[in-house]
């Protein structure tokens, strides 16, 4: 019962971030993404100071407020200070970075959390943390957190998918019929930081970044509809973590890290094989044509 | 205060290897990564970082200890690999850098978070401390430690001293670079390896996650104050030899504090220091002067208007009350009082009755506005063969800009023209 627990609050968490990965990569905004993976750490401190535990309406609050003051902060080094935008992201999130870590060492006997978790989560405590409602079980609480966040982010592309699909694709044509790119713009960040949080506990800050670009990068290569790509973003997503989840069993090690490695094994047989964007397909077009 | 002398006078041995080891890797690191910044290749470095990990662990594999040597060569490896990764997917695919970026980041670091909780539970006794490049491990840095990462920094700070002239073309003009000769392919691979080894000998420092921090951060921090390049690397490697040392004196009076953060956070408050308040290209200069950049063409379009009530009515000295003004130039009715009690203040305006009248000085200002105004329009239409319908907004920019020289560049061209091109007198100084 516990394999499936963990694969199946896995693969939620990978769907979740598979799809906003698919508009990250598109918007050439991977990396912001990454830095708010990073950079959500403060907050999750900060959060669970105030609150005292880890899931509360103030944590995702509090992600949600990080995750638009780092877009934020990225923006403005760069538009107001002129810095070159690799640096901004660089220094940035790194900094947001450092002082979660300091506050998580400050507040050592305070914060439930250590610097191990951070980096890569610890799924395999999933099944451990039960949701007890009136002394009855009702399975592990965070497939409840995931399926929430997964079902809010369907939600959100499902409603505003014009939106994020012209802003994404032709955003001089999404303001000229009116649709404000900014506001859209960081609807969408904080849906990467509210994800980053969620996901946290199980699988740490920096896999998650795995999770976001890894699979939408492989559906990219194989479809150019870009439907059809969020779809397939999902499925690789959720291969990644059965696998992953099998391998690390085998091997005996962290199960985030083996669906991270995964997630890139797919990616890489995708890159060899895939029919309309593969390596191979590509020579043998070379050759025939 | 008594912490703060033990520990500069760096009497204890322990204190001395902790100090020059921490401002060494920040230096160093800082030295290379400012030659990352300048080729904007800043999160190439991140990712470097991340994948050093996979590298170090299978080092261990081999060899079963923590040999320094054996450590730094497989990381050396498997950050090198990252590197043809990324170049490889971004040439060969769709995919754009950033995502080959991100992609390349998490999956190495994802195997190698794999190898280490292998090698954990493996039982080798060796292994306790791997787990320090993670987060860094300056505080506990021992002789032997400093002896290898000491060499690796000098063998870095040769080949930037040497390969100076170099890397800076690389960094400013590849294409010329390439055109008188330069091998760049080459001077590319080695500043690169220079990266690698710096990432390799950095993450002692702050670890895996942080290590971006100090290959760029001081790099961006000291563009903020200069323009030369030299001026620029030694800065760099000052503010991060401050915060390595910075960041070793905090986790020595407060040893639960880990010091790759803290030296993170130093250098982090040293940027944004940099980015808020340094002169010419901080924030809070470029704000100040595009403030006063718009309170001068402000003040110069109300004269403007002045002027051309003067030309309407044949004398430039009749009063104006502001709605008069507001006519001419459409703004907010108190933010015009404000402009002109403002020139009245700096005595281009005189208060009269009604409203306020040009001063001799108003006025010389104001024609010099009009003038240049006018004779922009000429030079575009007759010179650059713009039609007269499309130079106003252009002229309307460039009189509040045109420096005295170019001022009189364009009238001696002209040859001190009569009118403009839709036949209003361009006036003249007394000659």
């Amino acid at each position: 019962m516990n394999d499936i627990y963990i694969i199946t609050t896995a693969s939620l968490v990978a769907s979740s971030c598979a799809l906003l990965g698919c508009f990250l990569i598109l918007r050439k905004m991977a990396m912001v993404g990454d830095a708010i993976s990073h950079a959500v750490l403060p907050g999750i401190v900060i959060a669970f100071l105030i609150s005292g535990s880890r899931d509360s309406i103030t944590m995702l609050i509090g992600a949600g407020l990080i995750g638009i003051l780092t877009t934020f902060l990225i923006e403005f080094f760069h538009k107001k200070a002129k810095l070159q935008t690799d640096a901004s992201i660089g220094v940035t999130f790194t900094w947001l970075f450092a002082v979660g870590v300091v506050l998580i060492s400050l507040f050592a006997g305070k914060v439930d959390l250590d610097q191990d978790c951070v980096l890569y989560g610890e799924i395999a405590y999933v099944p451990i943390d039960i949701l007890i409602i009136n002394n009855e079980s009702f399975g592990p609480r965070a497939l409840y957190i995931m399926s929430a966040i997964l079902f809010a982010i369907i939600l959100f592309i499902y409603i505003g998918y014009k939106e994020l699909f012209l802003t994404t694709f032709d955003p001089a044509y999404a303001s000229a019929i009116g649709i404000s790119t900014s506001l859209w713009h960081y609807l969408l960040m904080s849906a990467v930081s509210l994800t980053t949080v969620a996901s946290f506990e199980s699988v740490g800050a920096i896999l998650v970044v795995a999770l976001l670009i890894a699979p939408a990068a492989t559906a990219y290569l194989l479809t150019d509809n870009f439907k059809l790509m969020l779809v397939i973003a999902c499925l690789a997503g959720i291969a990644a973590s059965v696998t992953g989840y099998y391998v690390a069993v085998w091997l005996d090690s962290s199960i985030a890290g083996s669906i991270a490695m995964m997630a890139g094994v797919i990616f890489t047989f995708t890159l060899i094989f895939s029919p309309s964007h593969g390596l191979i397909s590509k020579r043998l077009k070379a050759t025939i044509g | 205060m008594n912490s703060f002398l033990e520990f500069f006078s760096f009497a204890d041995p322990n204190i001395r290897y902790v100090a020059f080891g921490a401002v060494l890797l920040t230096a160093s690191s800082a030295i290379v990564g400012s030659f990352t910044f300048l080729n904007k290749k800043s999160l190439i470095g991140d990712a470097i970082a991340h994948a050093v990990l996979p590298g170090i662990c299978l080092g261990f594999i081999v060899s079963q200890t923590k040999n320094p040597v054996i450590l730094i060569t497989g990381a050396f490896i498997t950050g090198w690999l990252s590197l043809l990764a990324v170049e490889f997917i971004t040439a060969r695919t769709r995919l754009k850098e950033d995502t080959a970026i991100g992609l390349v980041l998490s999956v190495f670091f994802g195997i190698g978070i794999v190898m280490l909780t292998v090698i954990q539970k493996s039982g080798n006794a060796a292994q306790s401390g791997l787990d320090h490049f993670l987060f860094g491990k300056a505080a506990a840095l021992v002789g032997d430690d400093l002896i290898a990462f000491g060499s690796v920094a000098l063998i870095l700070l040769i080949v930037v001293y040497f390969l100076f002239k170099e890397f800076a073309l690389l960094a400013f003009d590849k294409d010329y670079a390439r055109s008188i000769g330069f091998p760049v392919r080459i001077i590319e691979l080695v500043l690169t390896s220079l990266i690698v080894l710096a990432v390799v000998i950095g993450i002692q420092a702050v670890g895996v996650v942080l290590m971006a921090a100090i290959l760029i951060t001081p790099a961006a921090a000291a563009r903020f104050w200069t323009n030369k390049i030299t001026v620029m690397i030694l800065l760099a490697s000052i503010f991060g030899a401050v915060s390595g040392l910075s960041g070793a004196y905090i986790s020595y009076i407060a040893p639960a504090m880990p010091t790759g953060p803290w030296i993170v956070i130093v250098i982090s408050t040293i940027a944004f220091i940099s980015f808020f308040f340094a002169p010419k290209r901080g924030v809070i200069n470029r704000l100040f002067r595009q403030a006063t950049i718009r309170r001068t063409i402000n003040d110069e379009n109300v004269l403007k208007a002045f002027y051309q009530l003067g030309e309407e009515n044949k004398n430039f000295f009749n009063p104006h009350p502001a709605e008069a003004v507001l006519r001419k130039r459409r703004m907010q009715h108190g933010a015009m009082i404000k402009i002109l009690e403002r020139l009245q203040a700096q005595g281009y305006l005189e208060k009269a009755k009604p409203g306020w009248t040009l001063t001799e000085e108003g006025k010389l200002r104001a024609q010099r506005v009009v003038k240049i105004h006018r004779l922009w329009e000429l030079y575009l239409t007759t010179e650059l063969r713009i039609a007269p319908d499309h130079v106003h907004d252009d002229a309307d920019t460039i009189e509040h800009l045109l420096t005295p020289e170019l001022e009189a560049e364009l009238e001696r061209i002209l040859q001190f023209p009569k009118a403009d091109p839709h036949q209003s007198e361009i006036p003249y100084r007394d000659r």
